[in-house]
């Protein structure tokens, strides 16, 4: 099968991923090209009382420029932010980012939830959210607001997930765009747009 | 389905409404200014609220709130309350302690504000801090908060004691040099904050958005609080946090937030950069 052709004017590209979310992320990422012009959110459950390695791990495998998420820093093109451990990720109109200690969402401190219902708020139908691997329930509701401000979604197919859970939960949310292995949502990334010479 | 989402739209934007409403009403009634505070995440709290309130719309919401007072301080809660540690970002505290006690020592007298103290962990946190490093007989720390209930139990200074344990694993971390038991006395359930610290604490209500500066202050902790406001509250804030400083003055703030993007960044040298300690520039 051959991967779908995204719309053309996709700002920004949600993620969220819990257990085996690292190696996921690994085969998806490195597939973004570096002169994209859409900007990347990524929540990952790690554990709550230890600093990340997310952005440390992924720069070193992405062509593009990968941070840590601050409060109030102005979203770039081309740029993938990772949330903070122990923080909520959202996204406030600028669009810039924003952090909250608010209470834990689905047991989890960053929220998928979180994220995506904020950034559909902000990019409504320029959005495209993507749920994979993971063990709990985060992220179901969020790809919704994705769904419901008409932006893209797309699930892993769960046989194809280390962990089924998560992808499970939101197939029973909603009926996405497209179900993908990692394969192919790799390829449906490459093919985002990017910034002409 | 295009019909579906039209109706999303459209109760998006009956919510939109609302909120701005509410937050109108609130301001007028009750003179709680959260008109200038980050949009995501208190739509995200108002949006809980709803659900917990038990109230279809932001307008019926309204309604309670406006007509009943006791629902409004319920509602507060729901939108201020923040949970914090003692010695939360035990690294934040061993810098206080290792790099800016130094120089707050050379004060004959100390004046500290913790801004957003909440439940009072931070405040008794520095407290702990100033005492171990033989400062806090000349120190008075001002704790403020908007939430009378979290003022009130901040004075109260008492915590579940199945927190406890996290606190003093916290507090080693942070280079306590004494045991945190000596702080607290338990009794069933509870630990009891030592008055020797509360002595040395006044909690009392201010407002980052409607106050003024109160005091000079050689230390301003004032963590995982900017975070929820917008850019300009944040700069109000961060003026107000200025015109209190001394010269040279201290300003710490939560371990992701940074004066990177703020207008106000070129009021503040960085001090400690890695755990967000400022100090303030010199009249040049």
């Amino acid at each position: 099968m051959i991967a779908p052709a995204l719309p053309a004017d996709i700002d920004a590209v949600v993620l969220g991923a819990s257990a085996g979310g690292v190696h996921a992320l690994s085969v998806v990422l490195p597939a973004v090209p570096a002169a994209v012009t859409a900007s990347i959110m990524i929540v990952v459950h790690v554990p709550r009382d230890r600093p990340s390695f997310l952005k440390d791990v992924f720069m070193r495998k992405c062509a593009l420029e990968v941070r840590e998420a601050e409060d109030k820093e102005p979203i770039a093109p081309g740029t993938v932010y990772f949330a903070p451990t122990n923080y909520h990720l959202l996204v406030e109109q600028g669009p810039e980012l924003a952090l909250s200690m608010d209470d834990l969402v689905h047991h989890s401190r960053p929220s998928i939830d979180v994220l995506f219902e904020s950034a559909a708020e902000v990019y409504g139908p320029r959005l495209l959210g993507i749920i994979l691997t993971g063990a709990n329930e985060d992220g179901a509701a969020g790809l919704r607001a994705v769904q419901a401000a008409g932006g893209v979604t797309v699930v892993q197919s769960p046989q194809t997930a280390h962990s089924p859970p998560m992808v499970l939960a939101a197939l029973r949310e909603i009926r996405p765009d497209h179900v993908l292995s990692l394969e192919q949502i790799a390829e449906l990334l490459g093919t985002l747009k990017v910034r002409t010479p | 389905m295009d019909a579906e989402i039209a109706a999303d739209e459209r109760s998006g934007r009956q919510f939109d409404i609302e909120f701005r409403l509410l937050i109108e009403a609130i301001y007028h009634m009750y003179h709680y200014d959260f008109r200038e505070y980050a949009c995501a995440s208190l739509r995200r709290r108002m949006k809980s609220a709803m659900r917990h309130f038990d109230c279809r719309s932001l307008s019926q919401l309204q309604d309670r709130v406006l007509h009943a007072p006791d629902a409004f301080a319920a509602l507060l809660d729901y939108l201020t309350v923040q949970v914090s540690d003692m010695f939360r970002d035990p690294s934040y505290y061993r810098a206080i302690r290792e790099k800016v006690v130094p120089l707050l020592r050379t004060y004959p007298s100390l004046k500290l504000w913790v801004a957003g103290c909440s439940a009072g962990e931070e405040a008794y946190s520095l407290a702990i801090v100033l005492h171990e490093e033989g400062l806090l007989d000349r120190t008075l720390i001002y704790a403020t908060d908007i939430n009378p209930h979290s003022l009130a139990r901040a004075a109260d200074g008492v915590y579940a004691i199945d927190r406890i344990a996290g606190f003093t694993v916290n507090h080693r971390n942070s280079g306590g040099n004494a045991s945190l038991s000596d702080y607290y006395t338990a009794a069933y359930d509870r630990a009891v904050f030592d008055k020797s610290l509360k002595q040395h604490i006044v909690f009392s209500d201010h407002s980052l958005a409607t106050d003024s500066v109160f005091s000079e202050v050689q230390l301003v902790s004032c963590r995982n609080v900017l975070i929820y406001f917008n850019h300009q509250l944040r700069d109000r804030a961060l003026g107000l946090f200025r015109d209190s400083l001394c010269h040279h003055g201290f300003l710490g703030l939560g371990s992701k937030e940074t004066l990177r993007f703020a207008p106000r960044a070129t009021d503040f040298d960085a001090f400690v950069t890695e755990e967000r300690i400022y100090q303030k520039r010199g009249q040049s």
